[in-house]
């Protein structure tokens, strides 16, 4: 019982340390990635200066950050000013513990795996709220008022989505329905509710087209234009972490997990299939985001309530039916 | 009806624009890395005004007449010259130019009565104090022509 | 619109300041804007903050120095407006010019405008979120300060133009490039519908954004490509013919709402105008001097006034020349297109988003430097 108890903790840390090291490596990759596909689709190569083929500019670019004066505004609410980055960059590492990377390489293969990561990136809606107040600044009230009322409008499809596939598996744990899409992706049994899981990830993570809380050409930076140093830099790499975590989520849900292509044979460890999709999933992200133009508010939320959660329910009710009859 | 219709025709219009994107991620890359390559400047770059070097004389032709100065519209140049006996003509000792005021005009090539003065071809001018901006064209005369002999 | 909107609660309204410093406004213009939540109720631009002292530098000028300062008023159509100067002097003091060099002077004038529009199109995609069509048209836009670079020396503000004609004659191998050019902007007309003319996200920015009706157009002076997409098919080019445009064959395209969307495509269907112009221009090109002779440096006009007005990129400029007879001239003002454009927003702001703000402000092309000389 000793023991067991033994290696419990020694995985538990050992875990706790790999998470923390992935999600700062991953950071660091995707910063330099979203750099350089935006720079080719423009016709540009992106950075090139520091270390080869600039791989290293994120490094450069973290120890500036850290170098920056952290300034407050003098009549911001103090407290919630300098708790906003954390509390938002918290939830993100937590979503890391149920991420089925391989068969044997989840953290904590919980029953309510996807419950859980869905409650704690609900934390974000908050502290940008918080960050936004707290600010003492129209232009970040404004972001955070529109980035309040977008989350919470694009929650409702993504978990509709995500109970459609919930209904096919009857589990809600992470390798179980890793497991039930042995035979066939369900990207192929549910196109509908991977499309509108894709699409209310973008939202949720805030990512073009519907970055409107941080808009860049309208209210100069959003929620984070008081935020200077290191804690803009939390901020920005909730962002890239919570994309990971969308990513990896959906890849589980609908592309097949740790699954390869039924034709290869021969044995590739699950993790290197599964790290494959996520980032082909993330390259796909970030490609929308260079194509397209920003969304209004109102039609945001109009798109939101009017197309997403109809078709969201329609695709339920579908499942449903379908679910019970075969 | 027409709801399904916008739905599908603007899903498809947006997967269109995405195709353009990722046409143009596989293109050669049209931006060049200065200062790792220089791109040829073309032929009729107006640089700073140099005293042009005629093959007859071997130096300038400068008469210190004053055309230039007078018409510069920012009251960039100035000149300078002597008159040797009370027949000859002036000749420019001191011609001085404030390139941080030019405005590249070209009226005082223009109106050169005697066409002494030209274009040079510099563009990578650097300094490091506001004076570094003032050019001195005799002395850059004197060194062309030091080199050539 | 509900009514709640119209009538506003005093205490519900806030100001917010689109401050001089601003991703979109296009150079340094203020505007105030009363929100009531993010709806606009009142907007009020505050300009000055980029006043050089253009007009008092010409009266202190001679005409002929006074060239470079027209290319530095509105930098984006600097060609233009030294075409539109020295034709006004020349007007005045009664030069004739060479055929030739009123070609040459055409064609380089519609590729400025040409480059111009491109840079719109691509300031306007990016003020809307979409970072990409940006660098495809200052990638096309390169090729065009290219051509007139090999011609002229600079690539920006250009002093080409002189009273008379032009300071040096184009080659073959500028022909060459303008050619090459309109081929391939016309090539790319393909991947500029598909990427932006045709994308819903775009078109439900700009459908029905900001109206701007005939009757505030006329009443505020709104000129250039946002009167002819209220459906008024007004062109200097056509209406008052200067130089040699009477020669060509080409439309004047015409909106009919009036909206964000049509002004837009009233200027993609500019550029390709402007292209069957100078593909017209160079076929027709004659030979003979670029410059006409025995025009002197420091002319000295007839005593009289001049009202020359031409279409720049934004709509119709003029020059209003004051000359009494000395070689400085004695007024010297110029009309801009760009301050009535500026003011029918504080119109048709009323009742629109911010977001909506944003994308009016960007559809009408205002240069806040040519406002304030």
């Amino acid at each position: 019982m000793g023991n067991e108890l033994g290696t419990e903790w020694v995985r538990l840390i050992i875990g706790l340390f790999a998470v923390l090291a992935f999600s700062q490596l991953n950071a660091l990759f995707l910063v330099w990635l979203e750099r350089k596909v935006a720079g080719h689709i423009q016709l540009r190569p992106g950075p090139m200066e520091v270390g080869p083929h600039g791989l290293l500019q994120t490094i450069a670019d973290g120890l500036k950050l850290v170098g920056k004066e952290l300034i407050t505004p003098r009549a911001a609410d103090r407290r919630l000013f300098v708790m906003a980055p954390v509390l938002v960059f918290m939830p993100v590492l937590v979503g890391f513990l149920v991420i089925p990377f391989s068969p044997e390489l989840i953290l904590r293969d919980m029953n309510v795996g996807i419950l859980l990561i869905f409650a704690f990136s609900t934390f974000t809606v908050l502290a940008i709220l918080a960050g936004g107040w707290a600010s003492n600044n129209k232009y970040a009230l404004l972001g955070a008022i529109r980035s309040v009322g977008q989350s919470v409008a694009y929650e409702i499809p993504l978990l509709l989505a995500v109970l459609s596939v919930v209904l096919m598996t009857n589990s809600m744990r992470f390798s179980e329905i890793v497991e039930a899409q042995s035979k066939v992706w369900f990207i192929f049994l549910q196109p509908v509710a991977g499309l509108i899981f894709l699409i209310c990830a973008t939202a949720e993570t805030n990512r073009a087209p519907f970055d409107i809380p941080e808009a860049e050409s309208e209210l100069v930076a959003g929620f984070h234009t008081e935020y200077t140093g290191m804690r803009f830099g939390l901020f920005f790499l909730a962002e890239y972490t919570n994309m990971f975590i969308v990513s990896a989520v959906a890849t589980s849900l609908f592309f097949g997990g740790w699954h390869g292509p039924l034709w290869i044979d021969f044995k590739i460890p699950g993790i290197f299939w599964f790290l494959l999709k996520t980032y082909i999933l993330i390259f796909v992200i970030m490609w929308v985001r260079w194509t397209f133009p920003r969304i209004r508010f109102d039609q945001l939320m109009n798109f939101s309530w009017k197309v997403m959660i109809p078709l969201s329910l329609a695709n339920l009710l579908v499942t449903a039916l379908i679910v019970k009859l075969v | 009806m027409s709801y399904f219709r916008e739905i599908i025709d603007g899903g498809w219009s947006l997967v269109e624009g995405m195709r353009v994107t990722v046409r143009r991620l596989f293109q050669p890359l049209v931006t060049v890395q200065y200062p790792r390559k220089h791109i040829r400047m073309s032929s009729a770059y107006r640089g700073h005004i140099e005293l042009k070097v005629f093959k007859e004389t071997g130096t300038h032709n400068c008469i210190a007449c004053g055309t230039c100065e007078r018409m510069c519209p920012s009251g960039v140049i100035k000149v300078q010259g002597v008159k040797e006996q009370a027949k000859s003509p002036k000749v420019a000792t001191h011609y001085v130019i404030d390139f941080t005021r030019c405005s590249l005009c070209g009226l005082c090539v223009e109106t050169c009565p005697t066409q002494t003065l030209e274009y040079s071809k510099e563009y990578d001018l650097v300094g490091e104090t506001r004076w570094d901006g003032v050019i001195d064209l005799m002395a850059r005369l004197e060194t062309r022509r030091a080199k050539t002999v | 619109m509900p009514k709640k909107f119209l009538d506003p609660v005093v205490d519900q309204i806030y100001t917010l300041n689109l401050g001089p410093q601003h991703p979109s406004t296009h150079g340094v213009l203020r505007v105030l804007l009363d929100l009531d939540g993010e709806f606009i109720v009142r907007a009020d631009p505050v300009i000055g903050y980029g006043h050089r002292g253009h007009e008092k530098m010409g009266e202190n000028r001679l005409y002929k120095q006074f060239l470079p300062n027209t290319s530095r008023m509105d930098y984006l159509s600097g060609l233009l407006y030294n075409h539109g100067f020295v034709l006004a002097v020349e007007k005045l003091a009664g030069i004739e010019v060479p055929p030739r060099a009123q070609y040459i002077r055409v064609i380089c004038s519609e590729l400025n405008r040409i480059s111009s529009h491109l840079l719109w199109f691509g300031t306007y995609v990016m003020d809307l979120g979409g970072f990409t069509p940006f660098l495809y048209a200052f990638d096309d836009r390169e090729q065009v300060l290219d051509t007139l670079d090999h011609v002229t020396g600079s690539r920006l503000t250009y002093s080409y133009c002189r009273f008379g004609g032009v300071i040096q004659d184009i080659d073959s191998e500028f022909i060459g490039m303008a050619r090459a050019f309109v081929s391939r902007l016309r090539s790319r007309w393909k991947d500029y519908h598909n990427l932006v003319t045709r994308n819903i996200i775009f078109i439900k920015r700009t459908k029905g954004v900001g109206v701007i009706t005939p009757e505030l157009a006329r009443q505020y002076g709104v000129t250039g490509p946002n009167l002819r997409a209220c459906g008024i098919p007004f062109d200097v080019r056509k209406m008052e013919p200067y130089e040699v445009y009477d020669r060509f064959d080409f439309e004047i395209p015409v909106g009919s709402s009036g909206d964000a969307y049509d002004r837009y495509m009233v200027r993609i269907e500019e550029m390709e105008q402007s292209c069957r112009i100078i593909e017209q221009a160079l076929d027709q090109l004659p030979k003979g001097p670029f410059l006409a002779e025995k025009v002197p440096h420091r002319i000295k006009p007839p005593k009289g006034e001049v009202y020359f007005a031409f279409e720049s990129a934004r709509g119709l400029t003029a020059y209003y020349l004051v000359s009494d007879g000395s070689q400085y001239p004695y007024r010297c003002h110029i009309r801009v297109p760009s301050l009535g454009n500026l003011h029918v927003i504080e119109d048709v702001f009323r009742n629109t988003l911010v977001a909506d703000a944003i994308s009016i402000l960007g559809s009408i092309d205002l240069v806040i430097p040519e406002i304030d000389r």
